[in-house]
């Protein structure tokens, strides 16, 4: 994500007002005044910071470095499917970085989306509902399993939430893989209609040779689902959130409901998890269980971690660079190091070929130790949000520092 | 660890929780008959079922014994520094793993018939194993968790899936990402006393197991290093003032822990001959519940929720829903926790957010 993140506090002017009230050359005074404007019209920052984005992301893949990895179809590809873990990690992020439950089992959502759109538009239901309202569907039968979940365990403590939602998560992809009548088992439900929009992307517009149509599906979803969780954050329940977050009990006796605004996190994020299963489901058009699994999971929540827990701009630019990390960097340092054409090594009995490396492999081992370290060295995350950063660093200074700040914010 | 109110209470009922046992396992033994009595495919009268049923009361209690050992694990590391350690699980599959490198090293494949060699190589295998664990235990401890002891509870907790994935990972890219076979070494002979008769291997893994359950008692409950493992679970800030190492006693909770995990990995092999690396997940999630419903940070009720488990999955297959064990163990689990989340034995209140 190149495009400039706007900061992260409701009338997020604090830095850009500064920067306007300073007298200097003309541009900087305009700048600041753009700034002072985007930061109070902080749904159109959104919209324009993803533009940007979306239009940087096709053009760069053009330039020297890149263009030789791939054409641009196969990134403008990569990247729709990219823009499914940004939906999850920003999803996720609701529930782990605003609230503060660990939430373990949150493929599963991510599954059941899915699997509502395959009942709803394949075969193998008979039914042929349009994408569009699926989009919807799929998003509150998933914060319905959220519920569902949430609503007997939410109550327990923190931990025993991880160890619970890390249960379901194993437990929905066995049951569509063993209640075969109703899911057709190991084999998944295929054929699931592709969406259309009027014919506005030709008659071939989503299809599997043009990814063009997902990877701008995929910017807008992202883009509502932003101003959305903007909205929020910054809203009563948001605040709530936080609260409860950094203590429950002093969050109660203030009057928040507690068991009801963490069920809310909670729905709210596996509704967006949903969101993300009907496109991504839409764009394979096959669903089976064993996409489904604990690694999904967890690679969502190394997103959330990496990108800074409670910052969304930041959970999404961690998303995506992990992602392509996974998807392009890995493969592109195997044949990197292939090239090298170095010479098998032998320690002793053990001998190493770095040429017949598989880096993809190594990619859970990555996700595995770039989570311990960043709890250890950086818990506040690659791009921290303000307050994390000043909750996470208590030296006097600092966090009188950026107490003052959010005063001012 | 049990609390003296506990014991005063079991002290003034003796007869209560022997009873409870008894017939409880008499309800399980006829259950699993009743599932053997109603396989189409079998059609057995209720005579010629008793001896199946027999085996798989038997292998009930072995798959349990394993499952309390992991539990144990899980309940005394949660009970001291209240982190549920995801990494345990892995610490059970590294395990079976240093027992099958061991094993295919010294160049066993099939079992060994000589008793005393075989006796040498077990106390061989099993001290490897366990040593090698409980070192990684420490390690990871010092490692991974010490720093975030006082950090927001979440810190520990991602560490620890971190740290799972780490083991994992690394047993799938050094040592193998499939189905690896290990070497069955005690000799597949049953011994029959009158009507009762029970696998050698079984015999081992339960005596065993039993063993090593009675030393950890007389460990945490005897001991001067038990106590102070007892009172640091209790109030590690007063242990710290009575003068007791927190640093020394929280690893060596993790050492004894890990390397009873260690223990079960070995059993692991010998008893099912195949191991793999994500074997932990499974096993760790069904040892958590166990120690779950055993009340968590009690190691009894952690012994005894394994067994639980091991029944559980013992009847759900002989019932023909072999494939819904995974579903009927996470139930139990969401049922336990919502409705009696101190569990069988537990004595700590679940309060804290």
């Amino acid at each position: 994500m190149s495009g400039e993140p706007p900061t992260e506090t409701s009338p997020s002017g604090a830095g850009s007002g500064r920067s306007g009230r300073t007298a200097g050359p003309a541009w900087r005074v305009a700048l600041g005044r753009v700034g002072a404007y985007l930061g109070h019209h902080q749904s159109l920052a959104i919209v324009l910071g993803l533009a940007i984005t979306a239009a940087a992301l096709p053009l760069i893949v053009l330039l020297p470095p890149l263009n030789g990895f791939g054409t641009q179809k196969d990134f403008i590809g990569g990247f729709a499917d990219a823009g499914v873990f940004v939906l999850l990690a920003i999803g996720l992020n609701v529930v782990v970085g605003f609230a503060g439950l660990l939430d373990l089992g949150y493929a599963a959502f991510f599954a059941i989306g899915a699997y509502t759109y395959a009942y709803g538009a394949s075969p193998f239901s008979g039914l042929d509902v349009p994408f569009w309202p699926m989009l919807l569907v799929g998003a509150i039968v998933a914060a319905m399993f959220g519920v569902l979940l949430g609503a007997p365990t939410l109550r327990l403590r923190g931990d025993y939430l991880a160890i619970v939602t890390l249960g379901f998560g194993e437990i929905v992809p066995v049951v569509f893989l063993n209640a075969d009548k109703y899911t057709n088992g190991t084999n998944g439900i295929t054929g699931l209609a592709q969406p259309s929009l009027y014919g506005l992307f030709g008659v071939n517009g989503f299809g599997f040779t043009n990814p063009w149509p997902y990877f701008l599906t995929v910017v807008a979803i992202i883009a509502v689902a932003f101003i959305f969780l903007y909205r929020l954050q910054d809203s009563r329940i948001g605040r709530a959130w936080v609260a409860i977050r950094e203590d429950e009990l002093a969050a109660a006796s203030m009057g928040i409901n507690t068991v009801t605004t963490k069920l809310l996190a909670f729905s709210i994020g596996a509704s967006t998890s949903g969101l993300a299963g009907v496109f991504y489901a839409s764009k394979l058009s096959i669903v089976s269980p064993d996409q489904f699994g604990f690694t999904v999971s967890f690679t969502a929540l190394a997103m959330v971690v990496l990108g800074g827990m409670g910052n969304i701009w930041g959970v999404a630019a961690g998303a995506f660079i992990v992602y392509e990390i996974q998807a392009q960097g890995l493969k592109q340092l195997g044949a990197f190091v292939q090239s090298l054409h170095i010479p098998t090594v032998a320690l002793g009995p053990l001998s190493v070929d770095l040429g017949s490396i598989n880096f993809i492999n190594f990619q859970y081992l990555l996700y595995g130790l770039a989570l311990v370290l960043m709890m250890l060295l950086r818990p506040e995350g690659l791009f921290p949000s303000r307050r994390r950063r000043s909750e996470l660093h208590e030296s006097p200074e600092e966090a009188a520092e950026s107490n003052e700040e959010l005063v001012q914010a | 660890m049990t609390s003296a109110t506990a014991r005063r209470r079991s002290l003034a009922v003796p007869w209560r929780a022997p009873l409870a046992a008894a017939v409880a396992l008499m309800v399980a033994y006829f259950v699993i008959l009743g599932g053997i009595l109603a396989d189409p495919s079998q059609q057995l009268t209720f005579t010629s079922a008793i001896p199946q049923a027999q085996a798989q009361f038997i292998n009930a209690v072995t798959i349990g014994a394993i499952y309390a050992l992991i539990a144990l694990g899980y309940t005394m590391v949660y009970g001291i520094i209240e982190l549920i350690n995801f990494a345990h699980g892995e610490i059970f599959m590294c395990g079976s793993f240093v027992s099958w490198w061991l094993l295919t090293t010294l160049g066993f494949s099939g079992a060994i018939t000589d008793p005393l060699l075989l006796l040498g190589i077990l106390v061989l295998a099993f001290a490897v194993s366990m040593l090698a664990m409980g070192v990684v235990g420490v390690v990871i401890e010092r490692l991974a968790y010490r720093r975030l002891r006082n950090a927001p509870r979440l810190a520990p907790l991602i560490t620890a899936i971190g740290v799972s994935f780490i083991l994992q990972n690394i047993v799938f890219v050094v040592v193998s990402n499939s189905i690896v076979t290990t070497p069955q070494i005690i000799p597949n002979t049953v011994l029959t006393f009158g009507f009762f008769s029970i696998g050698l291997i079984n015999l081992f893994v339960i005596i065993l197991a039993v063993g090593l359950m009675a030393a950890l008692q007389l460990f945490i409950g005897r001991t001067r290093l038990g106590r102070a493992m007892r009172s640091t679970a209790i109030d590690r800030d007063a242990a710290q003032l009575m003068g007791v190492d927190i640093n020394t006693t929280i690893a060596l909770t993790f050492f004894v822990g890990s390397a009873l995990a260690g223990a079960a990995g070995v059993v692991q092999g010998l008893y099912f001959g195949i191991t793999v690396f994500n074997i932990g997940f499974q096993a760790g999630l069904k040892a958590f519940t166990a120690a779950v419903l055993g009340g968590i940070g009690n190691t009894t009720g952690a012994a005894l929720g394994g067994f639980v488990i091991g029944f559980l999955e013992v009847i759900s297959s002989v019932w023909g829903q072999g494939r819904w064990s995974e579903a009927v163990v996470f139930g139990m689990l969401v049922l336990v926790l919502v409705f009696r989340p101190t569990g069988i034995r537990g004595q700590q209140l679940a309060d804290r957010a």
